[in-house]
């Protein structure tokens, strides 16, 4: 018997049987649609989190006061201590490494802004001109804050878009002067809109030199000191130096928490990749059912299509034949399930891309290589046993029985 | 052309024995028509299986076309039934969804003719059995005599040198009946050994030689009276 006549014969008696049909397309399909669509949530999850990971900056090494202590509980919880301060000091020595590239202090606090009569409360950020780079923020006009001394304080601000907006709507705010508490600052610069990232807007912010921040606020202490490694390999090195240092400056004593951007990326990475797989793996369940009830149904063909077995076996069938039509009946329709499903789940993944647009929900191709790969093993899996219950039928018996 | 040799069929009922056939010795020449006659459960059927590879005897020894075909495995059984042997059924035994043409195209596909030879064959078939207007009809829509037609089409469609009916007649009225048993006669005239098994002794008598079956053994075998 041929190839091609044995799919005619197995799409012939699929079409004998439309509802049978129809319905194990349908449980296939559903698995195979339920597999696409979880795991692309799953893989949009993970790729918005990197996304947002990586608008941070590159190369990235954070540093803030304290020790945050995994385990113990120290005399220190108890009596209130305060960590040591990281000082703008502490910051510049950074740069004796070799492995560091830039480094961008942080100071944050919160001010009221005003021009003229309209003001609003500002989160103000106290910087130098490397923060640009290093925080991969851009420019809309104008300039940032100016490189040079970092103990100058110079009245001068750089407007979040937002900010821009509303104090100054459609006019041009370069060259104007704003107030932040009882100091007066000039405008030189704005940012590009670049939204929220890791739930920090940068629209809505307001960057000054952190001396200034420092008077402004009172303050000599640093929130962060933002490091960039001079390369990828060069991370661990920046990390283990930037360490040294520090706790060099601070008389041995290891007062400070330096992260990588890196570590806290892969941490994430392999969370949200396990996360894929395990309702990638909840959705391969419903393809295990969809066999099964192939199985099922295609035992129920066997027995109502015991004459037609009976009689292939009289005009001259072997049992291997019998099998590779039923066989060929499991695949075909765990083929046309398999590509039913792919295109509602499919579907399904645009459907919710348009929902959720910052989500970039997507199918991997894994994911979807491996849902048409179980479709098709479970179909021919569970057509086994039909297929050599079939194929073991006793002729006589299958042609007597009424 | 047909030759058995001593050869006996039983069964396991529960747990008892229950011989269908004991001990049958018999010869068939090429071209003989042949009829099986008998009350039930005499054996007739198992004889018919038998010879048409369908079931195994639980001993003796079966030769076909001079060839031992006893001991051969289930593929080349089969491949002995797809070149050598026709079946006509008294339940027609048509596949419903396929077309009178389809049905008698089976064994060809199954064959693995190619559809070329397929088609003109299956041509030809529909001319000599009239049903040539009936080629694209599923066998619902057929009547009981032409659902018989289709099934000896089917049956010739290989050119078999043995053609096996068991009470072809049995779900056909009398007119009907004699049609089929017309055809399968001027079979016999191309040289096809036919064997028939019936319980009408009218229908039986046409044959040239006639078996008659008793508890698993044939007791008395008579010519026609030409």
């Amino acid at each position: 018997m041929k190839f091609l006549d044995v799919m005619q014969f197995a799409s012939g008696s699929l079409r004998g049987s439309r509802a049978r049909t129809l319905l194990m397309i349908l449980a296939m399909s559903i698995g195979v649609a339920a597999v696409v669509v979880l795991t692309g949530l799953g893989e949009g999850a993970r790729r918005y989190v990197i996304n947002q990971f990586s608008s941070l900056g590159t190369n990235l090494i954070i540093i803030f006061p304290g020790r945050t202590e995994t385990a113990g509980f120290g005399p220190g919880m108890l009596l209130g201590q305060i960590p040591r301060e990281l000082s703008l000091d502490d910051a510049q020595s950074l740069l004796r490494s070799r492995a560091i590239g830039r480094i961008a202090p942080l100071t944050i606090g919160s001010s009221q802004i005003s021009r003229d009569a309209i003001n609003r409360e500002v989160v103000v950020l106290g910087s130098t001109s490397e923060l640009l780079t290093v925080r991969h923020m851009s420019l809309k006009k104008g300039q940032f804050l100016p490189a040079g001394n970092i103990h100058s304080s110079e009245s001068v601000c750089v407007l979040g878009s937002k900010i821009l907006l509303e104090l100054f709507g459609k006019q041009n705010a370069i060259g104007a002067w704003v107030r932040l508490g009882d100091r007066r600052f000039r405008v030189i610069g704005i940012l590009s809109d670049q939204g929220e990232s890791m739930g920090f807007n940068t629209d809505e912010i307001v960057i000054i030199p952190v001396t200034s921040a420092h008077m402004l606020f009172n303050t000599s202490g640093l929130f962060r000191i933002l490091v960039e490694a001079k390369s990828r390999d060069a991370i661990m090195q920046a990390k283990k130096e930037a360490e040294s240092i520090l706790v060099t400056r601070h008389n041995g004593e290891r007062d400070v928490t330096v992260v990588t951007q890196d570590a806290v990326l892969a941490t994430f990475d392999r969370i949200l990749r396990a996360l894929t797989l395990a309702v990638g793996g909840i959705g391969a369940i419903s393809l295990a059912v969809a066999g099964i009830l192939i199985m099922n149904v295609m035992l129920i063909a066997v027995s109502q299509r015991i004459h037609e077995i009976g009689l292939l076996k009289a005009l001259g069938a072997p049992a291997s034949q019998i099998r590779n039509l039923f066989f060929a009946e499991a695949t075909l329709l765990s083929v046309i399930g398999s590509i039913v499903g792919l295109i509602l789940g499919q579907a399904g993944v645009l459907v919710i891309g348009k929902i959720y647009p910052s989500l970039p929900v997507t199918a991997p191709w894994w994911a979807i290589l491996a849902a048409f790969g179980t479709a098709l093993g479970t179909g021919i899996l569970f057509s086994v046993w039909p297929a050599r219950r079939a194929a073991a039928l006793d002729p006589v018996t299958a042609l007597s029985r009424s | 052309m047909i030759e058995f040799n001593q050869i006996s069929r039983s069964f396991m009922v529960g747990d008892q024995q229950v011989s269908a056939l004991r001990n049958v010795d018999l010869n068939i020449a090429a071209g003989d028509y042949v009829s099986i006659m008998g009350p039930s459960g005499s054996g007739k059927s198992t004889l018919l299986n038998l010879i048409g590879l369908l079931d195994r005897p639980s001993s003796g020894i079966y030769r076909l076309d001079g060839g031992n075909v006893t001991d051969l495995n289930d593929e080349q059984q089969a491949h002995v039934r797809s070149q050598k042997i026709g079946f006509v059924f008294q339940s027609f035994h048509l596949v419903p969804r396929l077309t009178a043409a389809m049905n008698i195209e089976l064994p060809l596909i199954l064959a693995g003719m190619p559809v070329a030879e397929r088609q003109s064959r299956v041509e030809q078939l529909l001319e000599n059995y009239g049903l040539k207007d009936r080629a694209d009809h599923r066998p619902d829509q057929l009547s009981g005599g032409q659902r018989q037609r289709v099934a000896i089409a089917r049956a010739t469609s290989m050119h078999p040198s043995v053609l096996l009916a068991d009470e072809p007649t049995g779900n056909l009225d009398q007119t009907t009946g004699k049609e089929v048993i017309n055809l399968l006669e001027q079979l016999t005239e191309q040289n096809v050994t036919l064997i028939l098994v019936t319980h009408d002794p009218v229908l039986g008598g046409r044959a040239k030689r006639q078996l008659h079956m008793v508890d698993g053994q044939i007791i008395r075998e008579t010519e026609r009276s030409s």
